[in-house]
């Protein structure tokens, strides 16, 4: 199965190919293994895929069994891009110099979490798009450290419970907002840069599929509930992602070539509450820290409109 | 690979385009490179080594060197792009030196663990802090363990020649190892000594090119998952593999050695054994070092005493029988090294593997250690002189020295370490 070319609109125009074979280790209500799936069935099997250590990384390759159906290359935590941009050099050698792949689109795709990214992985990526290598990155954001148990990334959002972050008499959760990778992308001038809900597939699928069209870097940067990492039901992991939309925690940004578009429009928000109170980690907020996180996510919002110039989320609904 | 055959049948053509040239070692690396025609060179400065990168990018630009030069953002992602160009098919090269060692340290473990034949220079340099620029094989000596075949050049010659042949070892279908070549930082690498390279044709049959093909590589077309979770039902079955190369490797770089020496007219061993044949006291050192211990000994003869030396070529996979037929006539073995293992049994960590060798084969004999020429610090030939002496005051006691002597530092007698 080759990448999808035309563009994904409905469900209808989702391939029944799989790329991502089923039997791997994720828990249940994982959101990245959706995301996975979804993201293979777009870029098909000419994608040759690096990925970092992390949760998809232990739970899809314990050997001598794996869940992938592509080529697909693990070296270490921080150096995701870096392995990336091996494989492109090689790629790009090896065609013009052997004609291997020569009337083929041959592409890499790099995987990674939040920490491998935002945080240990920062610099490689930074290079990576900074020598504009033809890379469609993917970043799956689980907000926190999970693979090692639930730690706080720089990808953790205010408030929320981890286990280096605890809720004591001292400290209340994480004492940050989270660090905006997007706004890094976008520093770098890479042509397309987009985020990625699970809670709406075929806008996440389209984005995949116009990153993997990109020629020079990409960066989709895709939320992903952890069940047991945010203390949510399994059942409400693609619930809440939705909640995160719908509220203005989370905005469905599609930027090409610098120029910014909301992909998923919000009429009118949902108060943050609804959001924080379906998860465990957002459990000890009182109502004024909760309001304080409304007003960090009204900024946000408003930040947000006037960047791509029209009320794209609306206001708090009465 | 190409057989031995096909490579002979060419030697006359080889010998004939033979040329001279004057060369810094760098250069020699970056000369090396252009002729095995790598693919892919991952590229950071640092010094000593940086001219190897720039050379590299000039024969680039010139249209000399067909590659993808990536320059990286630092040593850990230099070697994982290599590491990853490496796994797929493509002909890897990067250099380092100290830090930027340190720096890619994880990968080092990974490129081997992962069986990837990356070939790296390394020009040898002093670990900070302090930090220090100038030579010594610390860095060097703190990679030991990472599974790596490494081998050490006295000449700038020798750079050339075993870069040459380490592409031909490490992408042997038995071997699939990484292998590192040192230059003694500034006195290899800044030095310019004369150079017989074999130009490219010549060093392409030596070390002929296979993309794709030989070994499994990241391909669409027959997908395989490269570096998985080494379950505990597995690890250990997928390490002793890795031994097992190292151990196969030996063959290989024998051959290869030999073929070269056939070929060219330079053969190449594990070891290099200088005056040994009536030698009384041996030193064992490595790198350019053993040009000087050469040197004493040359100078000891003259006042009669039956000084050798033995140099380390391939620290890994350590020579241990080639060693211990060199050295078990003699009456007294030292090693001189510039390199400190803080704490361990003997702070040489050469004398640590020369002591296990002989102490293996049931081969005791007073025995010494020298470390001198820490960061730079000029070893003069009366100093190695002086090291015979003390190790033949050693060989007449019939006693080993307790400890690792520490040559040369100001304001120390050597003599008392080995005090408590």
């Amino acid at each position: 199965m080759e990448a999808i070319k035309k563009p994904i609109r409905t469900v209808w125009d989702i391939p029944r190919h799989e790329q991502f074979a089923p039997g791997h280790n994720m828990c249940q209500g994982c959101a990245a293994a959706l995301i996975m799936r979804m993201l293979m069935k777009v870029v098909g099997k000419d994608a040759i895929v690096a990925m970092g250590t992390g949760c998809v990384e232990v739970t899809t390759t314990p050997f001598p069994y794996t869940s992938w159906r592509n080529p697909w290359l693990h070296l270490a935590f921080e150096n995701t891009a870096a392995a990336a941009s091996g494989i492109e050099a090689a790629l790009k050698a090896l065609k013009r110099k052997y004609g291997i792949y020569k009337d083929r689109y041959v592409k890499v795709v790099a995987i990674a979490g939040d920490g491998g990214t935002f945080d240990i992985g920062l610099q490689a990526l930074s290079g990576m798009m900074e020598r504009g290598h033809d890379v469609m990155y993917v970043v799956y954001d689980n907000e926190a450290y999970m693979n090692t148990g639930i730690q706080r990334s720089s990808a953790t959002p205010l408030g929320a419970w981890t286990t280096t972050t605890p809720v004591g008499k001292r400290m209340r959760g994480e004492p940050h907002p989270k660090k905006d990778i997007i706004g890094i992308a976008l520093a770098h001038r890479i042509p397309y840069i987009a985020t990625a809900n699970p809670a709406y597939p075929t806008d996440m699928m389209e984005k995949f599929r116009k990153a993997y069209e990109t020629r020079g870097p990409s960066l989709v940067h895709v939320l992903s509930p952890c069940t047991p990492g945010w203390r949510i039901r399994n059942e409400h992991s693609i619930h809440v992602a939705r909640l995160a939309v719908l509220t203005g925690m989370w905005v469905q940004l599609e930027i090409v070539n610098g120029k910014p578009r909301v992909t998923v429009k919000v009429r009118k928000r949902k108060p943050v509450k609804e959001y924080l109170r379906l998860q465990g980690r957002f459990r000890h907020l009182t109502d004024e820290e909760i309001q304080r996180i409304q007003e960090m996510v009204d900024r946000y919002v408003e930040e947000i409109n006037r960047w791509v110039g029209e009320e794209a989320i609306g206001p708090v609904e009465a | 690979m190409a057989s031995a055959v096909a490579v002979r049948g060419k030697e006359e053509a080889g010998r004939r385009e033979r040329r001279r040239i004057g060369a810094k070692g760098n250069f020699a690396a970056a000369m090396a490179v252009r002729d095995v025609d790598v693919d892919v060179a991952a590229i950071y400065p640092i010094t000593p080594q940086v001219q190897i990168a720039e050379k590299i990018t000039e024969y680039v630009a010139n249209g000399e060197l067909d590659a993808e030069v990536v320059p990286v953002e630092g040593e850990h992602s230099a070697m994982s792009v290599v590491v990853a160009a490496a796994a797929t098919g493509a002909r890897v090269f990067t250099a380092t030196s100290s830090q930027g060692l340190e720096y890619m340290h994880e990968m080092l473990y990974i490129a081997s663990g992962l069986r990837q034949p990356v070939v790296m220079a390394l020009a040898t340099r002093a670990l900070s802090a302090p930090i220090n620029i100038w030579n010594d094989y610390s860095d060097a000596f703190g990679m030991r363990d990472t599974g790596w075949i490494m081998i050490f050049s006295e000449n700038v010659q020798e750079v050339y020649d075993n870069i040459i042949q380490a592409y031909r070892i490490a992408e042997h279908p038995d071997v699939l190892l990484p292998v590192v070549v040192t230059l003694d930082g500034y006195i290899l690498s800044h030095t310019v000594e004369p150079l017989e390279p074999l130009g490219r044709e010549e060093a392409l049959r030596f070390a002929p090119k296979h993309p794709r093909g030989y070994r499994p590589v990241l391909d669409p077309d027959k997908p395989m998952t490269f570096g998985p979770v080494g379950v505990p039902a597995w690890y250990h079955e997928i390490k002793y593999q890795q031994v097992r190369a190292m151990r196969e490797s030996r063959r290989v770089i024998e051959e290869t050695g030999k073929l070269f020496g056939k070929l060219y007219g330079r053969s190449y061993g594990f070891i290099e054994e200088y005056r040994m044949d009536d030698a009384e006291v041996a030193m064992v050192s490595l790198g350019a070092t053993a040009s000087l211990v050469k040197a004493a000994v040359d100078r000891l003869r003259r006042e009669g005493v039956k000084a050798g030396m033995v140099k380390i070529r391939v620290l890994r996979p350590f020579p241990v029988d080639e060693l211990v037929k060199a050295l078990e006539n003699v009456e007294a073995v030292g090693t001189l090294n510039r390199a400190i293992s803080y704490g361990g049994a003997f702070e040489d960590p050469l004398f640590m593997e020369v002591a296990a060798s002989l102490a293996s084969r049931g081969i005791l004999k007073p025995m010494a250690s020298f470390i001198h020429g820490m960061g730079g610090r000029d070893i003069f030939v009366r100093e190695v002189m002086e090291m015979y002496k003390k190790l033949m005051e050693h060989a007449k006691a019939g006693r080993s020295a307790r400890r690792t002597y520490f040559w040369g530092v100001k304001g120390h007698n050597p003599d008392d370490d080995q005090k408590d």
